[in-house]
């Protein structure tokens, strides 16, 4: 086994707002917001499915806009307020989650926290709510057990 | 009546329910859940045959020494094997108990008496919680993004470790150029064996940038050989092979007047989180969790790759995404244990990245299958021959002769994963499962040929050898309906005598409204099977309109399980096999240059989108006094086959190659 090691570089302190709070986090500057949420905060509710902006497994709101946490550093983030799936006080987001489980919505559900992030941006644009809206809005998010038409079904439901 | 498989080396109600809390009931099941719905299932069972309330029910984490042995959780075999048995030992228990309290029992003389195979089961129709849709006890957790994955782990003093793969299959490392890297704390080290190479650090940003940079500078003797994808035909064409006959009656002519033949690409299981696994060594004992399929035969086999005694492993399953069969879990599971192994008493967890998951976790192998038939002047099939060429499609932990996990291919005291082989054809085979049809043709020759040489590391893939069987024999039966001029669901049932499977046929053409006037460039293709010849019975009608491309515009699903244990599930179930088999047909295949896979991403990897969705209506035949049957891999076939069937009744093109892709209908117009 091989060991060297230098002296901390790039190292900073951030505040972020994360679900409404205020939190510090002292981590490399360009470390992706996923990485803050996952490894220095414990929310992994957020999850990894491939860095690079092409799953949409890692989707949060910023200031209600959802983004890719995997491709935005945390020096990105500034004064903007951070909403993951864990955030309770969102209500379009605590209806959509209702909704997802009584249509049983999701096998594995490992596609469904940035789903429902997305979901909840779209619902709060006052996008018509039709299968096509809804399925061209989620088209960058990718779910292998096939749920497709529940998930569809229950964020027109979760809109109405 | 015989015990359950399952229960042969868990004989005891004791190895099944644990009655330890008062009021509750702990079910030991040595199945996993990956998002199939089973845990759910199986608390159905118990709760109905015990007669207690589906709350007072939990599930015992799997763990090795604590659940019973049940080998793998594959094939659609979780209700029937770990269902039959708790369904027994639930039997049992009610039986022994008569009017005491499951608990002062417990208290008393304890659980730990025999299952009665003959103890008298309920009646399925006093069934009040079996047969009525049940919600998933694990949703909830997930949309609330609770800690429930195996990535969302954080035990005290936790390290996180990525691993650097070698740039293409047959490299090995020459020099990791070390000293160009600057580690920059002093937890971020770089783990060194032959060429396995992993870098740990405090957070998975660190560790990735880490691999990163060591990637740019790390020294590989890289030899040329390997898969291309143009080589890939003539691979499966001319490999070396065991052959077997699967099935040979009536006459066998060696020249049958028509002939086709049909193939797939290698398919990744493109899960959508990447695996994961936490190891720890804690003195002379090394703790896994693991997300593995089958956690005894990966102790078996770390145990074999190290050469220590299995019983210094406790192996704790966790759940991951939904892995469709056996994808990178266990190899992740040693690479933690490997790394772990250089930070005595710290837990390690080591995350594959995208790249890791789409370019080295085993993929279901590519196949081909030559078929021939005669027809007689009536329009009756006389003679059927199948042939079926592919790799195995297990190299899962234990099975094979030396270990399969992928590191111990690049560790310094290893060697290469050997040619995968196939489940047995009781379990329902590998490369020849569903080559045998469920027609009645008077003269039948079943051939499979599995390859001796593995260039690429294959495995288990949801319904294995099934998914291009019933394609081939589906697509070919369309064929030789519309040469003879006959409608291909009469010509179906004309050869079909199995009552169930006329029913799914029928009902599915029902539901379709099949035969109906359909515009031009739109065209309804049928597929069916039986899985395994003794699973599922599943019917499709895909409905597809073809301009640049084909976009399923429906599916239609008729689907007999036998006793139906959770209506929803089986339908979440049977329509997400379909969507995933619409993924694979229309879309999907591993590309190669030079032995290293390219499509390493999602961009070259593309699979199912939002918008590529079909509308999907599925009926279930419930037959609630038959065996319960899984539901999984049903729809997998059919759903292949009914698509490339109604492309060619859109276009009169007959696309034998899969994927369906603008590139292989154009190369198919003759
Ligand atoms: S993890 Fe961010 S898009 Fe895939
Ligand atoms: S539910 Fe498994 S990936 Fe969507």
């Amino acid at each position: 086994m091989t060991h060297l090691s230098t002296t901390l570089d790039y190292m900073a302190d951030f505040q972020i707002r994360v679900n409404n709070k205020v939190v510090d986090v002292d981590c490399d500057k360009n470390t992706p917001l996923l990485w803050v949420l996952r490894n220095h905060l414990n929310l992994t509710g957020t999850r990894f499915g491939c860095g690079t902006g092409l799953c949409g497994a890692c989707t949060v709101l910023i200031d209600g806009t959802p983004i890719h946490s995997c491709d935005t550093p945390i020096w990105a983030i500034g004064n903007k307020s951070v909403q993951t799936v864990e955030y309770e006080e969102n209500s379009t987001l605590q209806r959509i989650k209702s909704c997802m489980a009584s249509e049983q919505a999701g096998q594995c559900g490992f596609c469904l926290s940035g789903i429902m992030m997305r979901a909840t941006a779209h619902i709060d644009s006052l996008a018509t709510l039709d299968r096509s809206s809804i399925a061209d809005a989620l088209d960058g998010h990718l779910c292998r057990c096939g749920a497709h038409n529940r998930i569809i079904e229950a964020i027109r439901q979760a809109g109405s | 009546m015989v015990l359950p498989d399952s229960m042969v080396a868990a004989p005891l109600v004791s190895d099944w329910l644990d009655f330890s809390q008062p009021g509750m009931v702990g079910i030991k099941t040595g199945k996993v859940e990956f998002g199939q719905g089973i845990l759910t299932a199986l608390t159905q069972i118990v709760a109905e045959e015990l007669g207690v309330g589906f709350e007072k029910c939990f599930l015992v984490t799997a763990s090795t020494g604590i659940s019973p042995n049940e080998s793998f959780t594959a094939g659609s075999l979780s209700v029937q094997d770990s269902g039959s048995a708790l369904r027994v030992a639930s039997a049992t228990a009610r039986a022994h108990a008569g009017t005491n309290s499951y608990w002062d029992i417990e208290k008393g003389v304890g659980w730990a008496i025999p299952a009665n195979p003959d103890a008298i089961l309920k009646n399925p129709s006093d069934y009040s919680l079996v047969g009525l849709s049940r919600n998933r006890i694990d949703l909830d957790a997930k949309l609330k993004g609770i800690t429930h994955f195996i990535q969302d782990l954080r035990p005290d003093d936790l390290l996180y470790a990525r691993i650097l793969r070698p740039p293409n299959r047959g490299s090995t490392l020459v020099d990791l150029s070390l000293e160009k890297i600057t580690l920059s704390t002093e937890i971020e080290k770089v783990v060194v064996d032959g060429s396995f190479v992993a870098v740990v650090a405090k957070d998975e940003y660190s560790a990735q940038s880490l691999v990163t940079k060591l990637a740019q500078v790390a020294i590989w003797n890289q030899t040329p050989a390997g898969m291309n994808n143009a080589s890939l035909m003539n691979f499966l064409d001319s490999a070396l092979a065991e052959s077997k006959v699967l099935q040979e009656f009536g006459e066998n002519k060696t020249e049958l007047p028509h002939q086709a033949s049909y193939s797939r690409p290698y398919l990744s299981h493109a899960s959508i989180g990447t695996v994961t696994a936490v190891a720890q060594w804690i003195g002379e004992m090394i703790h896994i969790w693991t997300q593995s399929q089958g956690i005894y035969p990966l102790r078996a086999d770390i145990a074999r790759a190290l050469s220590i005694d299995p019983q210094r492993i406790f192996i704790t399953h966790v759940e991951g995404a939904g892995c469709y069969g056996h994808n990178g879990a266990d190899d992740a599971a040693f690479d933690a244990v490997l790394i772990a192994k250089h930070f005595p008493g710290r837990p390690v967890l080591v995350t594959w990245s995208r790249e890791d998951e789409l370019g080295w976790a085993p993929y279901g192998p590519a196949m081909k299958v030559h078929l021939a038939a005669q027809v007689d002047d009536s329009g009756e099939i006389t003679h059927w021959s199948h042939r079926v060429r592919g790799n195995g499609h297990s190299s899962r932990p234990s099975t094979l002769a030396s270990p399969s996990m992928l590191a111990y291919s690049h560790i310094e005291n290893g060697s290469a994963i050997l040619p995968a082989g196939d489940p047995p054809q009781p379990r329902g085979g590998g490369t020849g499962r569903n080559a045998i049809p469920l027609y009645d043709f008077k003269n039948s020759l079943i051939v499979e040929e599995r390859l001796s040489e593995m260039p690429i590391r294959t495995s288990a893939l949801r319904a294995l050898g099934a998914h291009l069987n019933v394609f081939a024999i589906e697509s070919f039966l369309d064929e030789l309906a519309s040469r003879t001029n006959q409608d291909p669901l009469e010509f179906r049932l004309r050869h079909l005598s199995d009552p169930r499977g006329r029913d799914v046929l029928t009902k599915v053409a029902e539901l379709s409204s099949w035969g109906k006037e359909l515009p031009e460039g739109t065209g309804q293709g049928i597929g069916f099977a039986r899985y395994k010849n003794k699973g599922a019975w599943c019917a499709v009608v895909a409905q597809v309109d073809v301009e640049e491309d084909v976009k399923v515009s429906h599916l239609w699903i008729a689907v007999d399980v036998g006793l139906v244990i959770n209506p929803d599930g089986v339908r979440n179930q049977i329509e997400g096999g379909a969507l995933q088999s619409l993924s694979w047909t229309l879309k999907e295949q591993v590309q190669f240059n030079d032995g290293a896979v390219t499509s390493n991403n999602w961009e070259d990897y593309p699979i199912l989108r939002f918008s590529e969705v079909p509308l999907v209506q599925t009926e279930i035949i419930s037959r609630p006094t038959t065996p319960a049957l899984g539901a999984g891999e049903a729809s997998i076939g059919p759903t292949a086959a009914a698509i490339a069937n109604a492309v060619n009744r859109a276009i009169n093109v007959r696309v034998r190659n899969m994927p369906l892709t603008v590139t292989n209908i154009m190369a198919s117009v003759e």
